[in-house]
């Protein structure tokens, strides 16, 4: 038998429903993987028994005809998200060894479709992080290394350890959630497919709040059409959550190989930063070239507000973190802190519990909001973030059907190397994406090329709310064009 | 009714006007939180009545009880005020363990509600309007014990998320007896409304009180906050301590300092509990979590429409319809269970356009001050509404006196028992039998021939002929009958 984690989802899917192997041996096969890469890092919680547990249900249910449409397939989950009786800690040590009695929206209607969870992944703590280096679990290994070195290089971040676990066969796609960039952007890093779906496309429902305004789930997988799969069961209106939206879900994978003939494609001109590594330029022109040959328009737009897009970001984020992070207060759950005092128990437990980089966050964002600095700050980049979505509103109204830009601004970087004495050099690796999550947009990171060293880079197609499927058809042409790249295994 | 004059403070350096605004906490009545599914009900073992998103656990998210919204649109009716179609639910941001989310929801700068008036009524039929600044919904927090245990405090989150309406006065209050009116006027209002029961001993209504001092005419003082107060009394002596202490200050020469004060009762006083300086920052913005609170015009329409009958509107329908003065027309309903009562007693007689007035006094007078003088509610009535109609049909069909009902009020009140039979049974009845009567005041005229030549200069000596006849017919003589006979008879 060839090995049964290198298949994709789909191929997977064909099997299992031929019996050519059942969910268990695909299961054990992914344990055993997990077992030999801990080295990566990339699963905080292996679930071996539920895993096994759940694989044998699917074959049941396959046996019966029943099966979901994800019955069987083994996935990993984002710490982030709750899992009931599975401890939950959004990598963070002030969340000790929460342990959920309920189950997350997203992750109970992938279990509903059959599928099978090996365990929960690491993540930048708080998904505050590009590198997935702020983790308390410590840093999740990529895949990926520079051709000829041994240096162990980031899989990006938040969702570091979904991007690490998918490219190296641990699993067979993730969950994962994007706040400014965070599936997309470690996606790039490890040639994996990450859709970010439109704001309010999937439950925020017991996933551990960021910034809720900009807070989305969705899947990252090794290709298309497996994200297309895995997004259609993440996806759906949950009364739970009101910003969730009440749309059908389609069937994304029908729009795999769907033609793009005449859908017009824009590039935007300020995405053309000074000083981008040339193969980063050469990739986006490549890009362009594959989907004007798959028969698209290609036409210039401006997206005049992209520049302020970044600190207006690094304002409203931090702001709504340092809100939603109150609740870990040493009170009622997780890691507490002494002291003779409430205040003081508040103090240790928060000091002790939160890493470096959620301690800035909160700091900023409790700055932003304060009396005489709200309307400076706060007020201020809200106004950018409408002109943004104002910015890719008239995009669209001018015809355009997605956008098409680098996914990132460089390839994966060393561990420790980046963002050490300046965090906004660290901050800059989400120019690319965070425009899109402060227009609620949905995007898409493609693997589509390497650059000089050997490394995977990716591009990004921006959609119109809720027009997922356009970007399926539009990534699956690029995925088609670049090919699939796997990388050697060294762990 | 005339507008109010109010109270002033005399000082060593004159009078002091008092300037009084409000901030009234009215815990809302529904069923379940306002924005969680976890039950509302008083009394329940601690942290019994919790749910995931009250207890803050993570990822957890609000979600927008319309019952809520409707109650508190249903109050911003009730005080004649503006409805927002469009309001935002911000985060009010703070630590403390009563507050598990790390702030508290609640509506900044767009609230629910906007501006409205309330009439107050005073003693001596004198009346004041008091201004509605807003009205918005925000989350109670957890209640908190500090003295169960030496050296921790403990947490019930039972109260944790359920909905409040702030109601907020514009500062139109000018002294103690006004601002007391307002609280019952305004509990009154909510209770016609159903939207909050009103009852300050659990805490369902509680206020804040701004008092500053000033001479008459002149700008506004530096005003104190006087926080939680839960009884209507401690309002008027907290407003009057709070008044008479910055009044001193200033008359010694010094300043009011801004603060957050809060009231002893049992000492009587108020005392600083933190100055402006150590004041939070709330650091408010629109919560994230939750959409805009957006609802259409028809809706409030259809609110509006099936609003009940509020005190006001009441009071002007029982002067109309009844002829009740003023006062005892908002005496019946100051108090919904009392207009309810007034009501019932209404619906069950036999003649209301004629009894209605009657059936006013008597549950004024008889009904009401019987219950006061033993401590009782009007909703632990010994006499039902049934029972008291049945009196009042007696009396006014003209089958028993007044005074035989009162005697008769006294029997249902202590025995209970169908009015109609117990006057049966124990001959209650009036005598209306003429000839009887007839006897009866040929004999009291006949005893007193001196009385009786008298009568046709001085008319008014009629009534001790008529207090003789019914004394000696045990008060069942029809009063009427007994003094068209004695006229007859009499020549007059």
């Amino acid at each position: 038998m060839t090995d049964l984690t290198s298949l994709t989802l789909a191929e997977a899917r064909k099997g299992l429903a031929d019996k050519t192997f059942t969910s268990l041996e695909l299961t054990d096969a992914h344990l055993s993987a997990i077992e030999k890469a801990r080295l990566l890092n990339a699963f905080v919680m292996e679930t071996p028994d539920q895993a096994r547990a759940m694989a044998r249900e699917a074959d049941g249910k396959i046996a019966k005809g029943d099966a979901g449409p994800l019955a069987g397939i083994p996935l990993g989950i984002k710490d982030l998200f709750a899992t009931k009786g599975v401890r939950t800690t959004a990598c963070s040590k002030i969340l000790g060894n929460f342990v959920p009695t309920y189950e997350s929206t997203v992750t109970s209607q992938l279990w509903r479709d059959g599928a099978v969870m090996l365990g929960k992944l690491n993540n930048d703590e708080f998904a505050m992080g590009s590198a997935n280096e702020t983790s308390c679990f410590g840093p999740v290994g990529n895949p990926w290394r520079r051709e000829g070195s041994n240096t162990t290089l980031v899989p990006g971040g938040s969702s570091g350890g979904s991007a690490s676990a998918v490219a190296a066969l641990l699993c067979m796609g993730a969950t994962a959630t994007d706040t400014g960039g965070s599936i997309r952007q470690p996606a790039a890093f490890t040639a994996t497919v990450g859709i970010k779906p439109t704001y309010g496309r999937c439950s925020r429902w017991g996933i551990v709040a960021f910034a809720s305004s900009l807070d989305q789930a969705g899947p990252i997988a090794r290709s298309v059409r497996d994200s297309a799969m895995l997004l259609r069961s993440m996806a759906g209106h949950d009364p739970k959550d009101t910003t969730s939206v009440d749309i059908a879900v389609p069937d994304y994978e029908a729009a795999i190989g769907k033609s793009v003939k005449g859908m017009k494609i824009g590039i935007p001109k300020e995405y053309r930063l000074d000083g981008m590594p040339a193969e980063i330029e050469k990739l986006w022109s490549e890009g362009a070239a594959w989907l004007k040959a798959a028969g698209a328009e290609l036409v210039e737009v401006s997206l005049p507000h992209t520049k302020y897009a970044l600190p207006a970001y690094y304002i409203v984020a931090p702001a709504e973190a340092s809100s939603n992070l109150a609740r870990y207060d040493g009170v009622r759950y997780g890691l507490r802190g002494q002291g003779k005092t409430i205040t003081e128990l508040y103090e240790n437990t928060r000091a002790e519990g939160f890493g470096a980089e959620v301690r800035r966050r909160v700091m900023i964002g409790t700055y932003v909001l304060s009396a005489g600095y709200y309307d400076a700050y706060y007020l201020r980049a809200q106004k950018v973030r409408t002109l943004i979505k104002r910015d890719f509103e008239d995009c669209f109204e001018r015809g355009v059907d997605a956008i098409l830009t680098p996914a990132t601004p460089s390839a994966a970087f060393g561990i420790g190397e980046k963002g050490g004495a300046d965090p906004v050099e660290m901050y800059l690796n989400d120019v690319f994406t965070v425009t899109v999550n402060m227009a609620g947009l949905p995007g898409i990171a493609v693997p589509s090329g390497k650059d000089s060293q050997g490394l995977p880079l990716g591009l990004q197609l921006i959609g119109r709310p809720f027009e997922e499927e356009t970007l399926f058809s539009l990534g699956e042409v690029i995925e088609q064009a670049a090919g699939r790249f796997t990388p050697a295994r060294w762990w | 009714m005339s507008t109010a004059t109010h109270k002033l403070l005399k000082g060593a350096t004159g009078d002091w006007e008092m300037v009084i605004g409000m901030e009234i906490h009215a815990q809302v009545t529904s069923k379940s939180k306002l924005f969680s599914g976890a039950s509302t009900a008083f009394g329940g073992d601690p942290n019994t009545q919790v749910s995931l998103v009250d207890a803050a656990m993570p990822g957890m998210l609000p979600v927008i009880n319309e019952e809520c919204v409707r109650q508190a649109v249903r109050t911003g009716l009730g005080l004649n005020a503006k409805i927002n179609l469009r309001s935002v639910f911000d985060r009010k941001n703070y630590f403390y363990p009563d507050l598990p989310q790390g702030y508290q929801i609640s509506q900044y700068k767009s609230p629910v509600v906007g501006e409205g008036d309330v009439l107050v009524e005073l003693d001596g039929g004198r009346s004041v309007s008091i201004g509605i600044e807003r009205l918005h919904l925000e989350q109670d927090p957890a209640k908190m014990q500090h003295d169960k245990l030496p050296s921790q405090s403990l947490i019930d989150l039972n109260r944790c998320g359920v909905a409040l309406m702030e109601i907020v006065s514009k500062p139109d209050i000018r002294d103690a007896e006004q601002a007391k009116a307002y609280v019952t006027k305004l509990r009154s209002i909510m209770r016609y409304l159903g939207t909050c029961d009103g009852d300050m001993e659990k805490g369902s209504l509680r206020a804040d009180v701004n008092v500053s001092v000033r001479k008459p005419g002149a700008p506004l003082g530096t005003r104190c906050e006087i926080k939680n107060l839960n009884s209507i009394t401690f309002i008027g002596q907290a407003i009057e301590y709070e008044a008479r202490r910055q009044i001193e200050i200033l008359e010694d020469g010094g300043k009011i300092d801004q603060e957050t004060r809060l009231y002893d009762p049992n000492r009587g006083e108020t005392r600083s509990l933190r100055s402006k300086e150590e004041a939070h920052d709330y650091r408010y913005f629109p919560d994230p979590d939750l959409l805009p609170l957006e609802f259409s015009q028809s809706f409030v329409d259809e609110l509006k429409a099936s609003l009940p009958e509020l005190p006001d509107q009441k009071k002007a329908r029982f002067v109309a319809d009844f002829g009740l003065s003023d006062y005892d027309a908002g005496v019946l309903v100051a108090e919904r269970e009392s207009a309810v009562f007034y009501e019932t007693v209404l619906d069950r007689l036999a003649n209301r356009a004629r009894d209605g007035k009657m059936a006013a006094n008597w549950v004024i007078n008889e009904l009401f001050g019987r219950l006061n003088k033993e401590g009782r509610d009007i909703t632990d009535s010994p006499v039902t509404s049934e029972q008291l109609a049945a009196i009042i049909d007696l009396i006014g069909e003209g089958t028993i006196s007044g005074k035989i009902a009162k005697d008769l009020f006294e029997i249902v009140w202590q025995e209970g028992g169908d009015p109609r039979a117990l006057v049966e049974s124990r001959g209650m009845k009036q005598v209306t039998d003429l000839s009887a009567i007839e006897k009866v005041v040929d004999d009291i005229i006949a005893a007193n021939p001196d009385k009786a030549a008298q009568v046709k200069d001085k008319p008014q000596s009629l009534g001790w002929f008529v207090g003789q006849v019914m004394k000696s017919s045990g008060g069942k003589a029809n009063p009427q009958s007994v003094n068209d006979l004695l006229k007859s008879k009499l020549g007059i």
